[in-house]
């Protein structure tokens, strides 16, 4: 029932590669006999590590994404993005507050945005960074925080903002401004980290730690499933 | 369309079903029935993929043949011109690893007042943490409390957690809640602020705190933010290859490796949190894995070697819904959320076949039952056997754009490989997922050697033989944090003195005594992938 897989030719930081075209872009780097050190983190498009950039023969355009997140193709030359210098502003969020005022003490540069919607167009998740920027430029921290939530903080928008925006660490100061101050709080919880505190489940738990195993298996067999 | 004209056609079953299955309750399984599947069909229970181990403070005990190569080999420093009193970092309390629990650790660690360095393989965040989809567990609502979660955990686990871990975490986590918060992590909350929660397989209240499905990526980017702001110094791309003990045997810091320009440096402290994370990237028994790609396990070598007692190693997770199809998911994870809201595991036929919200050792058992006996698993182009996870029931039963909002990770990722998972269910089977046990540690993060402390997925002994969706990334909070105390505070009271690696040495001779280390070496940093 197997398929045969078709083999296609690749670059690799310009030297040709033969690899399976079912693979994505981090396991035909791999194939091709790379163990890779910088450049791969989950896998799986969570972490942002593998942002990459490649163009496929024959055409002008830079194209860029997610290693991991990407199948080969043929004819691509591929280059991983080690590392990228981003500034990260360094603050107390117990000292700060969501205004204007002291994001742009924290991210001057989100003002210097030139609309150009380069962040946009280049992100492999493909979030609305330029209109999430321009949240935060009205101080408009919820709808940032919504917006920006998905950010794998690749790097990418970084990569190609003329403004020199660091778009991925303002979302996330926006985002931790949002919840810390604006989201609204639960309120049972605060009651039920007091009554922990006070000790109010100590005797029935100790209850449960002292009970047998037959007793424990009695008690969970037999519990009630909302 | 990726699918195959042959899968489409099997596809069409599951739709046909589908409009009879929408809000019926398949039966779960007797406990006895659970006893009978996991020892059946769990791979935990198939011989040939354990050895006994020769060497250690656990000799004798048994691991997957895999633990076993990388506990059983030689040292990364043998040959190594090293200058044990050239110091390159001194500090109050190293932490060795940049995950979910080595964050948690080095803020509570700062916060005490000591100096703190992390020590990390790769980028500082590059951890299982970060990849966590589906929740958070906290008891923090009126139907709920933490004697309700704490016989969830137990049960869940077999009854071999121990009880005094159990009780930390469950007791814990409201707090840990509450402090994320604090921190800016955003969960998912309605508009009066009340959390958002769902069940999870083997929880009795709905108690999954998500922040969609990127929990903990929020919570690792978050903590990670934070140690930034602190000013906590930290190494990356810098594993540690072997602890340093002093002239009485105590944890007293690491000798590191720096990947790039392959120097080793040493790094000495008063106290050495391990906090490494899992091994699924050494692949036990061939299953793909869900896994990051530095868990190659170098913490059960450097504890072990050490001399510091596991619990549980033998004891593994296979997540149930790890991707199938096409074969560039091969291992992903697929969220336990997904199952959370109402996706069910079909079989060839589009007939449910196991409850869907079993734990995760029990669904996971069922589906290879499923595949393995009864022969009713769906066949793939690449020649392996899956099920169906009929995702477009849950956009059926909960309403349209459900998925779009609760599981965008999910839809992105299928997207990106071209299968639409609100319209065509997803392709699964059994992936590699976690590691139950570890480094057996005390209600302090303690491990059996003193000065030394372990947490998160390293650790062993709070999930038993099982652990629950949602309680791993608040093990790693409620453990790092634990850890990063009470070592903040044990730092203020040794003085390490006459640094020394015998104990590796030891171990080396103990290994050549027995013929067991088979030119091996540990720990082996990171998995070898290359075809040629």
């Amino acid at each position: 029932m197997a398929d045969a897989i078709r083999m296609i030719d690749l670059y690799v930081m310009g030297k040709q590669y033969t690899v399976p075209e079912t693979l994505t872009i981090i396991e035909a780097l791999e194939y091709a006999g790379y163990q890779i050190k910088r450049g791969c983190g989950c896998r799986a498009g969570f972490c942002g590590a593998c942002a990459t950039v490649y163009r496929i023969a024959g055409d002008f355009e830079l194209k860029v994404g997610l290693a991991c997140q990407t199948k080969v193709e043929p004819g691509m030359y591929l280059a991983q993005i080690p590392f990228f210098p981003g500034r990260k502003a360094l603050f107390d969020l117990e000292r700060i507050r969501p205004s204007v005022a002291d994001f742009a003490r924290l991210y001057p540069e989100v003002f210097r945005c030139l609309g150009c919607s380069s962040c946009t167009k280049v992100c492999p998740q493909d979030i609305d960074v330029m209109q999430y920027i321009a949240y935060l430029q009205r101080g408009d921290f919820a709808r940032a925080a919504d917006l920006s939530f998905d950010c794998v903080m690749c790097g990418l928008c970084v990569s190609r903002c003329p403004a020199h925006i660091v778009h991925y660490n303002a979302a996330l100061t926006a985002r931790r401004l949002y919840s810390r101050y604006l989201a609204p709080p639960d309120a049972f919880l605060k009651e039920r980290v007091r009554a922990i505190e006070a000790g109010a489940f100590d005797h029935e738990l100790q209850q449960l730690i002292d009970a047998d195993k037959t007793r424990l298996q009695e008690l969970y067999n037999n519990r009630d499933i909302e | 369309m990726v699918y195959t004209p042959h899968l489409q056609e099997l596809m069409k079953k599951v739709e046909e079903t589908r409009p009879s299955r929408v809000g019926v309750h398949y039966p779960r399984m007797t406990a006895a029935e659970r006893q009978e599947v996991l020892r059946r069909f769990h791979p935990d229970f198939i011989e040939a993929g354990f050895r006994q181990l020769q060497v250690g403070v656990d000799k004798g005990s048994r691991v997957p043949l895999e633990m076993a190569d990388i506990l059983e080999a030689g040292s990364r420093l043998r040959g190594a011109a090293l200058d044990l009193n050239r110091c390159a970092y001194d500090v109050d309390v190293l932490v060795i690893g940049g995950g979910g629990a080595g964050a948690s650790a080095a803020l509570e660690a700062c916060a005490a007042g000591v100096s703190v360095m992390v020590a990390t393989k790769l980028r500082f965040g590059d951890a299982n943490t970060m990849m966590a989809q589906g929740g958070i567990q906290a008891a923090d609502k009126p139907n709920d409390t933490p004697c309700i979660h704490y016989l969830d955990v137990v049960g869940g686990g077999g009854f071999y957690n121990v009880p005094e871990l159990a009780r930390a975490l469950v007791m814990d986590a409201p707090l840990v809640i509450e402090w994320l918060e604090s921190l800016g992590a955003m969960f998912d909350k309605k508009e009066d602020g009340t959390m958002n929660t769902i069940h999870g397989g083997g929880t009795s209240r709905k108690r999954m705190h998500a922040a969609r499905d990127y929990t903990g990526a929020e919570i690792m980017r978050t903590l990670r933010d934070e140690v930034y702001n602190r000013g906590i110094k930290v190494v990356e791309f810098c594993p540690a290859v072997e602890l340093l003990l002093d002239s009485s045997g105590r944890a007293a810091g690491a000798v590191l490796f720096n990947l790039e320009t392959e120097e080793y440096l040493i790094a000495r402290a008063k106290t050495v949190i391990i906090a490494t994370g899992g091994s699924g990237r050494l692949h036990y028994q061939g299953f793909p894995t869900s896994n990051h790609y530095g868990a190659t396990g170098d913490g059960l070598v450097l504890g072990y070697r050490a001399g510091a007692k596991t619990i549980f190693a033998d004891s593994i997770q296979y997540h149930p819904t790890g991707g199938a199809y096409p074969p560039q998911l091969l291992g992903l994870l697929v969220t336990e959320k997904t199952r959370g809201l109402g996706g069910t595991p079909l079989n060839i036929n589009g007939a449910q076949f196991v409850y869907h919200l079993e734990t995760r050792d029990v669904e996971s058992s069922a589906i290879i039952r499923e595949c393995k006996e009864r022969g009713l698993g769906v066949p793939l182009p690449t020649g392996s056997t899956a099920v169906w996870l009929d995702s477009p029931l849950i956009e059926l039963t909960h309403g349209e754009g459900t998925i779009e909002r609760q599981l965008p990770a999910m839809l992105r990722q299928f997207a990106r490989f071209g299968v639409d998972i609100r319209k065509e269910p997803m392709l699964i089977y059994p992936t590699l997922h976690y590691q139950n046990g570890g480094l057996l540690i005390d209600e302090h993060g303690r491990s059996t050697v003193e000065n030394l402390y372990v947490a998160g997925e390293t650790a062993g002994g709070i999930h038993g033989r099982n652990r629950l969706m949602g309680n791993s990334l608040l093990d790693i909070v409620v453990f790092g944090r634990r850890a990063g105390r009470h070592a903040a505070a044990r730092s203020g009271e040794v003085r390490p003195d006459g640094f020394s690696l015998e104990h590796v040495w030891n171990y080396e001779k103990e290994l050549e005594s027995t013929g067991s280390a088979g030119g091996r070496v540990a720990p082996i940093l990171l998995p070898r992938y290359t075809h040629r």
